[in-house]
């Protein structure tokens, strides 16, 4: 695989070692880091992760080290601090946190216990989705043998430190992503965002300061403390150092997960690691940070995947999940998926979200069967101008900001539905007929009230 | 006391605050319960966290993986988000209803199988992905659900 020539780090070692068992991991220099951290000041771990310049991996990019210095330190607070993984990965597109989980498991534990120790935590939970239930058994079993060895639970190491781990599994919903909605369910609640402030970083789990991080950032944290902040941060480019686990799915050649250097092009990695687009068929679109994200056209193909120069060509690198997209695709179709994802896990509780993402969905059915109507492509851009940046919490943007690019983008296509009075594709497109869960609970109630 | 009374209390002692349990709770019940969560349910994980039974439903509902209703011995839950539905998650899909004589959001008469579409479940580079009995198959192709059915049919379960 190309792939070889690039130094891994998150997944260092996994290619060639059972990294899943404790004394593998060991083999590998595993939990040598927790040693010299845990000899290490408290601050001194926290320049280390600041000079590294680690952005978060959940999707917002945040730097790592200044969220975990918002924690108040735990002399200048009464309450318990708690560090909490999500592990709840749901962006469509998304697969990366998963074979972290199932690959490299005691990087992650490694990861937990480091970043507990850096803030003044001696509580951390793991929230991991639900439908991850194989990973779930990974990761308990990982850390059933760091707690025999004294690595997890009381006096880590001999430290006289103490520090236990939680996992926490979810029930199906994709809000739960969402620190404040994650924490919710933490605390046995639905789960719907807060209201930001508070920040978690004061008022978070159980009202008490919270440090919250993807599980790709958590599992960074094992190298940087090994080979120092300088060393991670010559990989990458600036302002987005380091490597990331890209997640590339759609219509290419050899989708899968990817540690790759941050600034590697979309080409490199669709085409030279990716394998291309199969069938003969030609790249129309690309998704560049899970479904979330604006779109970008096959003219973007030269954009390096980094923070800033994705923003600059429009979008946002998110989540690092590389969707491809060929030409058999047809955008309102691929749309009306989107809008019908972000229906499905709108939480209720903002009304431009709750509303506006049925608006969507409406809408653009309207645009795809034929009978919409001219003008009904800005009532849809309208709409989703109305839900960005007015709701608590990113979902309604993360619906609103993918769909007005598509229009934006392919606005054409989407005009000559209308023009037509009919999918140009007919019946051709690779998502025609695609059957979402919304459209499935409908047609059970509709049903339903018929037999009623 | 029952033993799923004791077994979430060990679940909840793992929390600072026992609330934290309801969702562990809720899986607890649905398990003993055959895959869905009846008014029982609730009753029993209200009594074992002293919340009510209103609570421990309105918690439930918001949650994909509990099963308000009465579902099939295996559960197939194809995945339609758009990777899969990009490689072909629909044929799939219809491949499953046609296997089985039922269409997505039904359970077949027996009550062997539920058959559900379902949003991304993180396999995106591998689909189609479907989640049998909540176990990962990934590239499985139209002609594969009839291996499939047949493996399920025959599992322990």
């Amino acid at each position: 695989m190309p792939s070889t020539e690039f130094e891994k780090i998150v997944l260092a070692g996994a290619d060639d070692h059972d990294l899943t068992r404790l004394s593998e991991y060991e083999r590998v220099g595993g939990y040598q880091s927790l040693r010299k951290a845990l000899g290490m000041e408290r601050q001194a771990v926290l320049d280390e992760l600041l000079a590294a310049g680690l952005r978060g991996r959940g999707g917002a990019g945040f730097p790592m080290g200044r969220k975990a210095s918002f924690v108040p330190k735990p002399e200048q607070t009464t309450k318990p601090i708690y560090l909490t993984i999500n592990a709840d990965e749901s962006e469509p597109g998304t697969f990366k946190d998963r074979e972290i989980m199932q690959r490299v498991p005691h990087r992650l534990i490694e990861g937990a216990l480091i970043t507990a120790y850096t803030i003044g935590s001696n509580h951390v939970f793991i929230y991991i989705r639900g439908e991850y239930l194989s990973e779930f058994e990974i990761v308990r079993a990982a850390l059933a043998e760091a707690r025999d060895r004294g690595l997890v639970g009381a006096n880590v190491l001999g430290s006289g430190w103490n520090c236990t781990i939680v996992l926490h599994r979810g029930a199906g919903a994709y809000i739960c992503g969402e620190e404040t909605a994650l924490l919710e369910s933490l605390e046995g609640k639905r789960g719907q965002p807060r209201s930001k402030p508070p920040f978690p970083a004061l008022q978070g789990l159980y009202a008490s300061p919270t440090l919250i991080n993807n599980v790709e950032t958590i599992a960074t944290v094992p190298p940087i403390i090994e080979k120092g902040g300088a060393w991670y941060a010559q990989f990458g480019v600036p302002n987005s150092a380091g490597t990331r686990v890209f997640s590339l799915s759609g219509n290419v050649a050899n989708g899968g997960n990817y540690e790759l250097p941050m600034g590697i092009s979309l080409r490199e990695l669709i085409y030279d690691i990716g394998g291309g687009i199969p069938d003969g068929r030609k790249l129309k679109a690309i998704i560049p940070g899970g479904s979330s994200t604006p779109v970008l056209t096959a003219d973007d193909i030269d954009t390096a995947l980094d923070f800033d120069a994705i923003g600059a060509a429009g979008s946002m690198l998110g989540s690092g999940a590389i969707i491809a997209i060929d030409d058999r695709a047809c955008m309102v179709q691929l749309a009306l998926r989107v809008a019908q994802f972000y229906q499905h896990e709108s939480c209720g509780k903002c009304t431009p979200c709750r509303e506006g993402t049925r608006w969507m969905v409406n809408i653009i059915e309207k645009v795809e069967t034929g009978h919409a109507q001219q003008g009904d492509l800005d009532l849809l851009l309208s709409v989703c101008d109305r839900i960005l940046g007015k709701c608590l919490c990113p979902l309604g943007d993360a619906a609103a900001m993918p769909v007005a690019s598509y229009v934006d983008r392919f606005r054409e296509e989407f005009q000559a539905h209308i023009d037509q009075g009919c999918c140009p594709f007919g019946d051709s497109s690779s998502l025609d007929r695609i059957l979402s869960p919304v459209q499935q609970h409908a047609r059970l109630l509709r049903e339903l009230a018929v037999i009623a | 006391m029952t033993a799923l009374y004791d077994e979430i209390q060990q679940v909840a002692a793992q929390y600072p605050q026992r609330r934290s349990a309801v969702i562990p709770a809720l899986r607890l019940a649905q398990e003993a319960h055959g895959g869905w969560l009846p008014p029982a349910a609730f009753r029993e994980v209200a009594d074992a966290l002293e919340l009510t039974p209103a609570y421990c439903q309105s918690v439930a509902s918001f949650y994909d993986m509990f099963q308000l209703e009465p579902v099939g011995k295996h559960m197939i839950e194809v995945c339609t988000n758009i990777s899969c539905a990009l490689v072909g998650a629909q044929a799939t899909l219809e491949a499953f209803e046609s296997e089985l004589g039922i269409r997505a959001g039904e359970t077949t008469p027996d009550g062997e199988f539920t058959l559900r579409t379902i949003e991304c479940l993180g396999g995106c580079g591998w689909g189609t992905v479907v989640s049998c009995d909540h176990r990962y198959r990934h590239y499985v192709k139209p002609e594969d659900a009839s291996r499939v059915v047949e493996e399920l049919r025959h599992a322990e379960h």
